[in-house]
């Protein structure tokens, strides 16, 4: 048998060769698009480079020689991470499981998809907003930093994870249901007629088994929360320090503000308030690397990601 | 189509079942079935009347077990039906402790609906309505407690289901409380041991239990599904066409397997294939549209069959 042509020949109408061309094109572009990004950033970050500035606080002055690096921002980061992934890989496991393994009544199950959706879609500044008003109530005060005389301000670590977390709830959701769709119907069974309960079934067989899917929806999710902005701006605050809202060490540092590196790119590039864009360069490379580690992370996940199962 | 060892002296004489693979012929049974003439020289010499296929007088039968037949499970008037659409209409029959009870018939009988209705499983589609009474031991299982009964009536599937988890796992997992991880692992070692051995996997895998159970070639994935149903001691053992995914030698493998274990369980096995049910049933049941047409020893079912339709279905004029 010969293997089909490859590459444009004679034969081809116009149309199939402009189609090819444009594939190519396209193809081409793109790589280019991603090395000028990746390379450009690196040139300016490491331009700046300093790995001092990785464990320095960052000040607000105008003069470059004291303020600082941005030890805050990356510390404020791990910590958005960490909050947001323990909210959203919990709560989108059970979304997905439910609607999996039970799904009834059935109007209950299209309903909380649409809902998943509509989180999905709802961009993130709109959720900021949502955030802001919903943690500026009274009661909800706790959780979040409070100016002198008790004025509930609405925005803390914990304002902000729980809006991340909507960011990446919706990935979980999705690539753990994908996983559990991918389990054969006779494994569960087979589950079944060792005599075991459909909790058990779950607990032992399905989760373990959609544990590679599960991962690669947190880790996606975590790429997004470690690249969104408007969510830092809004409920996080304009502090570059993290500030402890008091309450324990812990809380506190929860409750408190701070930010994280997109906060600080934003407020230092020279769109924002430009105190120091160097800085802000050289940031934005370690969140570029930050985020292409997550996502190296992924694929690792997804790659031992069929168990290879006898359908 | 179905690879078949040629006939072989009877079973008693045959001490050691695995060596190499026997010289595999092929009979297709949908063109031309009586073209197998049955060798005179081991004295199988044909019979006077072959039957519908000369099947019965051709291929080699298991010798019948010597140990007691107790009936373990009985269903009487069985109906399943899924919505509107009847799929197993008053079925009456009984499974013994001793004997294998092969269930054959075309896609669609009803013969899986059947078996899978021996534990309840048929409960798990939605629409499945069941009337008529099963009973195991005397006792009906509707009266059981699901889990239960699942632990005493098992089950292998037609794809080997291992789960994502290791060999010795695999096998624990029967034997652990719902979902614990107790027993300890030392605790069920001589359990877990125990059943590898009866279903002839431990001398491939009794070095490597931490291995990953879905590593292992499809015979023995399906030898290890074996294994996890009998972990626990069940009384029956259901079958749902354990073979139809395997090759010959595995398929060959499991079937000495299954005629070892059926004087420990009763032993029910759903088949297409009708050279496998003459090979290891000791009864047969013939199923055609929801209906048991004809139940009787494997011999006469394929040497005599009183039934229009089981002597057309043998001899592969439909299905």
């Amino acid at each position: 048998m010969t293997p089909p042509p490859t590459g444009i020949s004679d034969g081809w109408p116009l149309r199939d060769r402009v189609g090819y061309c444009a594939a190519w094109g396209a193809g081409l572009t793109l790589i280019g698009v991603a090395a000028a990004i990746v390379i450009y950033m690196a040139y300016r970050g490491t331009q700046y480079f300093d790995l001092g500035l990785l464990l320095e606080s960052p000040n607000a002055t105008l003069n470059q020689a004291q303020s600082g690096g941005f030890r805050d921002p990356i510390v404020g980061t791990a910590i958005l991470l960490v909050l947001s992934t323990l909210i959203a890989a919990p709560l989108g496991v059970t979304i997905a499981v439910w609607l999996t393994e039970y799904g009834r009544p059935r109007w209950l199950a299209r309903t909380v998809e649409s809902a998943v959706e509509v989180v999905a879609g709802t961009p993130s500044i709109v959720l900021a907003m949502f955030g802001l008003v919903f943690f500026q109530q009274q009661w909800l005060g706790f959780l979040t930093f409070d100016a002198e005389g008790g004025a509930v301000l609405g925005r803390s670590f914990i304002a902000a994870a729980a809006m991340m977390s909507l960011i990446a709830l919706p990935l979980v959701v999705g690539a753990t249901r994908e996983a559990l769709n991918a389990i054969p119907g006779h494994v569960r069974e087979a589950s079944y007629a060792l005599g075991k309960t459909k909790a058990a079934t779950i607990r032992r067989v399905l989760l373990p088994a959609a544990r590679p899917g599960i991962g690669t929806g947190t880790a996606l999710g975590m790429g997004r929360v470690a690249g969104d902005t408007a969510i830092v701006v809004v409920l996080l605050g304009a502090t570059l320090q993290i500030l402890n809202g008091g309450g324990g060490s812990v809380f506190g540092l929860f409750r408190g503000t701070g930010s994280t590196l997109t906060s600080y790119v934003y407020y230092n590039s020279p769109a924002g308030e430009g105190l120091a864009p160097e800085k802000a360069y050289f940031a934005a490379f370690v969140l570029l690397v930050v985020v292409i580690l997550l996502n190296f992370v992924v694929t690792r996940i997804a790659h031992g990601k069929d168990p290879g199962w006898t359908r | 189509m179905d690879s078949l060892s040629p006939p072989e002296p009877p079973r008693s004489e045959q001490d050691v079942v695995l060596g190499p693979p026997p010289p595999v012929r092929r009979i297709v049974i949908d063109r031309d079935p009586t073209v197998v003439a049955p060798p005179a020289a081991n004295g199988n010499a044909p019979q006077a009347r072959a039957g519908a296929l000369g099947l019965a007088s051709s291929l080699r039968r298991p010798e019948p077990s010597p140990g007691p037949k107790v009936e373990r499970m009985r269903t009487e008037s069985v109906s399943i039906a899924y919505g509107e659409k009847p799929a197993v209409s008053g079925v009456t029959l009984p499974v013994r402790q001793g004997e294998v009870l092969a269930l054959i018939g075309p896609s669609g009988c009803g013969k899986t609906t059947l078996l899978r209705s021996l534990n309840r499983l048929v409960e798990i589609t939605p629409t499945a309505t069941r009337s008529g009474r099963i009973t195991l031991d005397g006792e009906d299982i509707d009266r059981m407690e699901v889990t239960a009964l699942r632990r005493r009536v098992s089950m292998v599937f037609q794809q080997p289901n291992p789960f994502p988890m290791s060999v010795f796992d695999n096998v624990a997992y029967a034997l652990r409380e719902q979902g614990s991880r107790r027993p300890r692992k030392d605790a069920l070692y001589n359990h877990v041991g125990d059943a590898l051995v009866r279903a002839g996997l431990w001398d491939e895998v009794g070095a490597t239990l931490d291995h990953p159970a879905l590593r292992l070639s499809g015979g023995q994935q399906q030898r290890l599904c074996i294994a996890r149903a009998l972990a626990a001691r069940p009384e029956v053992l259901l079958l749902d066409e354990p073979c139809s995914a395997l090759d010959p030698r595995s398929t060959q493998v499991i079937e000495e397997l299954i005629l070892k274990l059926r004087d420990e369980v009763a032993v029910v096995i759903v088949t297409h294939n009708m050279q496998q049910a003459l090979r290891i049933a000791d009864h047969v049941g013939f199923m055609y549209l929801g209906e048991l047409v004809e139940y009787a020893p494997a011999e006469q079912l394929f040497g005599t069959p009183r039934q229009p339709r089981t002597r057309e279905y043998v001899a592969g004029a439909f299905g």
